[in-house]
């Protein structure tokens, strides 16, 4: 079969946040760009994210990036990397402005300055009052963003591939990633980009469990992708549970509207954040507020005839606030439940939300990982960015707001220092036709004719077995039982078959794919918590309550090959200010 | 529920037809939850789908008649049998999956980026509440393409007439304090087709899912349009 080859400086996966910020910079400065995007790139997940973007742009309260630093070093349980962390809140100030001036259509103050509200783990003067930090386009900015990033790039005359979906990474003999293998969805051919650099920038995987606020093109391809060219993922077991998505159906209801003055109720009435977090209340970080709202249910204190959620209550702030700060909430309130949340409490239940793992990098998004020299050794060639990357800026546990900004700095770090990379190697490497082989093999897997389980029965399986084993709450034998089940469900996909063989926008052929990705990431997540044995951030045990800095104040590196975890340490050393040594967190 | 959905795969079919599934429906549910149901019985079922929540605009169609998002399009109000097509005017790729090429280079046609010749300043570009408050209705768009596909000027030229989901960024843009380039996006929508083609008959108006009003937006180009030339 003659494959169609071609060829860029840079090869881009995914046209969220940060690969168009990525693709921006570099097509700015001329570079030959591919932006490879298995949707259209309006329809990338940053287009959900609802609340805003951290910055300590001062508009509203008092604020400096240092304090911003601190909160994010405490909402990370101390498992942040602090160099990482130091770099983007301090990059947070002029890449706000810097979209801004792209064109972003923020909220604004009567003095004409960027609106922020309050959100979740913020605060002013190292652990002080309430900060106000979050840079809003009312409860859109995530499409705010997205959209005019690609309008930018449209500008820059960008290369994109739309609806072209990303195989397997091409990795030669000596380590070095030469590009991708991908797929062309509206034809069905397979086609080969060679590219100097590759950023793997695919977002997250939340399909991998059953509710989650993540869309339905979120499995995990890019760390997949790199689990499967013998690249570690990092601290997979921190999977953020969002405190408030709609109950029994997932969306997104943004933080802001906590932030906005919402709180939360249970059946009693009660404002029980009291109880769990006495002076941030509803605002302290995620894992807090969503381990308070599972604990209130497991105590028989839930709301509705089966007691399995709580309320938001938003009716106090009045319809104007809530009309005009969340129109966006307002929407899906009416559509999915309803009601209006002007008037009526909104139901509510800690869902499946984000990633803090993924694939290690340093703070320039190179993409590390012990090979000779020690745990920050670059894979040559390769980069991530946003949520399938992790740099470490969230730690154990994100905070809301943190993750626009994390894609945008990092995606433009990535674009940096990839200009950086190709001055210095200017040449393409010859492409090795074997490594081509187990990725066109891995294809012809599914081409297979004949009886087998169809593919959306095993990913019903696999996410109803996440959710069973690896969720808010955790324990030994539950999650030995998980890896046992996926182990299991592992070998059921050799056995699954595809009806569908047709080359022309086959949908049932990706979504095979997207299954073998989900899968790795699943064994990967569960691997690394059955691992961990303390409780961290998003990551609670049962068995082991508390967190225990002394054995486990390191990150997990899982490999696909034999499903192995082992320990790297953290960078707890700053650039320029001193470190934040780890503290009883408490909010 | 009786569903009856559009097929037609072109390695197989020399003509299009319909088929009909039945869907047993639960409390709440959205249209897409019926054909994801479908695509689990037979998965060469095609349609295009992302968010579930009505932000992506992936899952545009026509449902009875009338263009809109499957995701947030509940069961409850759709009469049986529910007929569902591609979105009308573009070539069909397969099923419910159709071309949207054209619809997207008249997006970028209207140079939909800020434009701004002044130097910047350091912090961002003061905008006071009200001159936000203009973008809002415009800045909103998902491109789903609801509204260029319900557009009888757009189905008969989809290569020159812009379409309401083009020229309401047009707008958003013109709208924009922070904008500076109104006079070449003026003259850039000159001429018998790009903008004039539009006719209100306000088809847009009434799919859009997100009620948004192209028709409107592109009465004030008009209106700007006017104010120059005197």
């Amino acid at each position: 079969m003659g494959l169609q080859h071609r060829h860029f400086d840079a090869l881009i996966i995914g046209a969220g946040g940060a690969g168009l910020n990525a693709a921006l910079r570099l097509a700015s400065a001329n570079h030959r760009v591919a932006v490879v995007s298995k949707v259209f790139p309006t329809r990338s997940h940053t287009v959900a994210a609802q609340g805003g973007v951290n910055a300590a742009l001062a508009n509203v309260l008092p604020d400096n990036w240092h304090w911003h630093m601190f909160d994010t070093v405490k909402g990370s349980d101390y498992l942040g990397d602090q160099d990482a962390i130091e770099t983007m809140c301090r990059e947070a100030i002029p890449t706000v402005y810097e979209l801004e001036h792209a064109g972003v259509p923020f909220s604004r103050l009567d003095n004409g300055k960027i609106y922020q509200r309050a959100f979740g783990g913020m605060s002013q003067n190292f652990g002080g009052e309430q900060a106000a930090r979050t840079c809003a386009a009312a409860d859109r900015t995530g499409h705010a963003i997205l959209h005019t990033l690609y309008q930018q790039n449209i500008r820059a005359r960008t290369h994109f591939f739309d609806e072209v979906f990303a195989v397997d990474l091409l990795r030669d003999d000596a380590g070095v990633v030469l590009g991708a293998l991908v797929l062309d969805i509206a034809t069905g051919e397979p086609l080969v980009i060679e590219s100097k650099t590759t950023l793997l920038a695919t977002g997250g995987y939340g399909q991998v469990f059953r509710t989650t606020t993540n869309a339905f093109i979120n499995t995990g391809d890019g760390m997949a992708m790199a689990l499967r060219a013998g690249v570690p993922v990092q601290d997979m077991e921190f999977y953020q549970f969002h405190p408030t998505g709609v109950a029994g159906k997932g969306m997104l209801i943004t933080e802001g509207a906590r932030g906005e003055g919402g709180y939360l109720i249970n059946a009693q009435g009660e404002r029980f954040m009291e109880r769990y977090a006495p002076n941030a209340l509803d605002l302290a970080s995620r894992d807090v507020v969503a381990r308070a709202i599972v604990t209130e249910i497991r105590e028989g204190r839930g709301c509705g005839p089966h007691q399995d959620h709580v309320l938001l209550k938003l009716d106090h702030l009045g319809a104007d606030v809530v009309h005009h700060r969340l129109p966006g909430i307002v929407d899906i309130c009416r559509v999915f439940q309803g009601i209006d949340p002007a008037k009526q409490p909104i139901q509510v239940f800690p869902t499946a939300h984000y990633a803090m793992g993924g694939i290690p990098t340093d703070r320039a998004a190179r993409v590390v990982a012990p090979v000779h020299k020690g745990p920050e050794e670059a894979v040559p060639g390769l980069y991530a960015a946003g949520e399938c990357a992790c740099v470490s800026v969230h730690g154990a546990n994100r905070l809301g707001g943190n993750s626009l900004l994390d894609i945008l700095v990092f995606g433009r770090a990535a674009g940096q220092d990839i200009e950086r990379y190709l001055s210095e190697n200017p040449h393409h490497r010859p492409l090795p036709q074997h490594t081509l082989d187990p990725i066109l093999a891995r294809l012809e897997r599914w081409d297979r004719h004949g009886e087998g389980e169809p593919v959306h029965v095993v990913k019903a399986d696999l996410r109803k077995l996440m959710e069973d084993h690896c969720g808010v709450f955790r324990d030994h034998d539950t999650m030995a039982k998980g890896v046992e089940k996926l182990r299991t469900l592992r070998e059921r996909i050799e056995h699954a078959r595809l009806q569908d063989h047709s080359q022309i926008f086959n949908t049932a052929r990706i979504e095979a794919l997207e299954l073998d990705n989900l899968v790795d990431v699943g064994m990967a997540t569960l691997a690394c918590a059955l691992a961990r044995e303390e409780s961290r951030g998003a990551h609670s045990r049962i068995d082991f309550p508390e967190r225990d800095d002394v054995h486990w104040m390191q990150h997990s590196l899982f490999w696909r090959e034999g499903d192995r975890v082992e320990a790297k340490p953290v960078r707890t050393k700053p650039l320029t200010v001193e470190s934040f040594p780890p503290k009883a967190r408490v909010y | 529920m009786k569903i009856r959905v559009y097929r037609f795969n072109p390695e197989r079919d020399t003509k299009p037809r319909m088929q009909s599934f039945e869907v047993a429906t639960r409390p709440g549910m959205m249209l897409r939850e019926a054909l994801l149901d479908i695509r689990a019985l037979d998965e060469s079922f095609g349609f295009r789908h992302s968010c579930g929540e009505g932000v992506c605009g992936s899952d545009g169609m026509n449902v009875n008649g009338v263009n809109c998002l499957a995701c947030i399009t509940p069961l409850a109000d759709l009469t049986e049998p529910v007929e569902v097509r591609p979105l009308p005017g573009r070539p069909v790729i397969r099923d419910l999956i159709v071309d949207m090429s054209q619809f997207y280079l008249q997006y970028k046609a209207v140079q939909p980026y800020l434009i701004r010749k002044e130097p910047l300043p350091e912090q961002e570009i003061p905008q006071t509440p009200a001159e936000r408050d203009r973008l809002d209705g415009l800045y909103e768009c998902i491109l789903c393409g609801c509204c260029s596909t319900a557009c009888p000027s757009f189905w008969w030229n989809p290569d020159k007439f812009h379409g309401p989901a083009a020229l309401l960024q047009a707008w958003r843009f013109l709208a924009d304090s922070r904008d500076q380039a109104t006079d070449e996006r003026l003259d850039a929508l000159d001429g018998p087709y790009k903008l004039f083609r539009c006719h209100s008959i306000m088809n847009c108006v009434a799919v859009c899912p997100k009620e948004l009003n192209p028709t409107k937006a592109i009465g004030h180009i008009k209106e700007l349009m006017l104010e120059k030339a005197v």
